[in-house]
């Protein structure tokens, strides 16, 4: 087999594997379906609530997105405020530490008491979740600047915006284009989370209502369709990077090529 | 008058805001430099007595704590426009193909930048001739991972010399090249200022390599730094490789070696 093919057969390969060993798991301990369902069962319910699912699954989908959306608009600012001034960076890196380290699932009631239930909380908890990536690859593609590169720009008279245009923002658009694909994930955590908490909408609240009548196939099909749109925002975003950050991957299998001589 | 001027300059690096002065880092110490227009000088010295300091302070990326830097009889108090600069590792951008690379000085320097618009194609010609003139011709789209060290710093000095820049800083620009590498970029570096006799600065610690460029060297010692001899280079041009085997050229380096050792005790 051609070594792309592999690669591209790779993934489902072990997807096939891991259900597998689920079913294979749940048919040998006689597992009840109200505590572990076959994949069959899951797939099963996936059919049955299909209206149901992708009803809220566009739900969960367009709050994720728009508390994605924030997240990046914001990151990448204050990124580049971070990575540039080195005063924005003393002055910011810690707040910014403390409140990443916070349980955002704990600011869920909060945000609920401020907005009320529904989309609101559900954009804040998405956007929180996933800013911080975001800032930090930003900041540390402007971070690690060569300083001879500045110099050169700098005796030739260039303004500091123009060495933000010039180097500082293409340099920083590979660790960009990765935060994106790691802040897309945290931000289906983040919504699906506040939905469990405190929706009236959306896959995690499906799950709530799911668990809660012991319909345990139906909280597996939801968690199935969440697993599909991430992989889903994941893929494109991944694809972004490819087509604008190219540069940056040019020994595509780097390690294993230099190892393999 | 010299075109370049630097006279008892003393610079501390003082590593914390409020440390007091004498407790920092003596980078230069009564350093006096004096260089005229449109001639090649080099500087030689060990490692770590502020060559590349110096080239700084003439590009008005540092000030100095005492003394004066002039060039073109004007203090120095900000960095200077018409500067080319090139250092050992190449620098280059590696979102951006080699003609691009060399092209951005002119995105940033006037007039070039205001004319970007109108004369796109004229600039890519100068570059496309730059790089044709160090030996690059054809290899303006490519990609400067594609390129092999010795190449990617010709295409730095393209890039150093698009703005048609008064001065140009070289700090040991062939250092991290093999031998005959070195020795072809010599050429190409000759032949580039023999044509355009722009004022050049080179830091290096290879003294075969000033003493076949330059028009004067200038030896440094260390800590703290300071120019201890000058010392003219007679040889007339264009120099070539045999120049450097003849025996007054050897003796040049000799006695350029014993200067160093002579500053170092």
């Amino acid at each position: 087999m051609m070594p792309s093919t592999l690669h591209r057969v790779a993934p489902w390969a072990t997807a096939l594997v891991l259900v597998a060993l689920w079913w294979v798991g749940v048919k040998l301990f006689h597992v009840e379906s109200y505590i572990l369902p076959t994949p069959f069962e899951a797939v099963q319910a996936l059919v049955a609530y299909r209206a149901a699912l992708l009803h809220h699954g566009l739900a969960t989908l367009s709050t994720t997105l728009i508390g994605f959306a924030l997240a990046v608009a914001f990151g990448l600012c204050l990124g580049i405020l971070v990575g540039t001034f080195r005063i924005a960076y003393s002055a910011l890196y810690p707040i910014l530490i403390a409140f990443n380290s916070v349980p955002k699932a704990a600011l869920v009631p909060i945000l609920v008491i401020w907005f009320g239930a529904g989309t609101v909380p559900a954009v804040a908890t998405a956007f929180m979740l996933s800013f911080f990536p975001v800032i930090v690859n930003v900041a540390t593609g402007f971070a690690t600047i060569e300083p001879e590169l500045l110099d050169v720009l700098r005796s030739l008279g260039a303004s500091r915006f123009d060495m933000v245009a010039k180097i500082g923002f293409p340099r920083s658009l590979p660790y960009f284009f990765a935060s994106l694909k790691i802040a897309i994930t945290l931000a289906f955590v983040g919504s699906v989370i506040a939905e469990i908490v405190a929706g009236n909408a959306g896959i995690g609240n499906v799950m709530l209502v799911a668990s809660s009548s012991f319909n345990v196939p139906l909280v597996f099909a939801a968690l199935i369709v969440v697993g599909i749109m991430g992989v889903g925002m994941y893929a494109i975003f991944a694809l972004f990077e490819t087509r604008f950050a190219s540069w940056s991957a040019r020994g595509a299998g780097g390690i294993e090529r230099m190892g393999g001589g | 008058m010299s075109y370049i001027q630097i006279e008892a300059v003393d610079l501390h690096y003082r590593r914390h805001r409020h440390e007091h002065v004498a407790a920092g880092v003596f980078a230069l110490s009564q350093a006096n430099l004096s260089v005229g227009q449109g001639e090649f000088a080099a500087i030689v010295g060990p490692s770590g007595c502020g060559k590349s300091t110096l080239l700084k302070l003439i590009a008005g990326l540092v000030r100095p704590t005492h003394g004066s830097v002039k060039v073109g009889g004007k203090e120095v108090t900000q960095p200077l426009k018409r500067v080319g600069m090139a250092f050992q590792n190449a620098t280059l951008l590696p979102w951006r193909s080699i003609r691009d690379n060399v092209l951005l000085p002119l995105e940033i320097v006037e007039p070039f930048r205001s004319q970007q618009r109108r004369e796109r194609s004229e600039h890519r010609e100068r570059a496309e001739m730059l790089l044709k003139s160090v030996g690059l011709a054809g290899f303006g789209p490519r990609m400067p991972w594609e390129l092999s060290g010795g190449m990617q710093q010709r295409a730095q000095l393209c890039r150093a010399l698009v703005h048609d820049p008064a001065i140009l800083l070289l700090d040991e620009p062939f250092g991290a090249l093999d031998a005959f590498t070195r020795e072809e970029l010599w050429a190409v570096l000759q032949a580039l200022w023999i044509e355009r006799r722009f004022t050049v600065i080179l830091v290096t610690h290879e003294l075969r390599e000033a003493a076949y460029l330059a028009d004067k060297v200038h030896v440094m010692c260390a800590r703290p730094g300071s120019v201890t001899a000058s010392c003219a280079v007679p040889f007339s041009r264009p120099r070539s490789l045999e120049t450097t085997f003849a025996p007054d050229f050897v003796a040049l380096v000799h006695d350029l070696r014993s200067s160093i050792g002579e500053a170092a005790a």
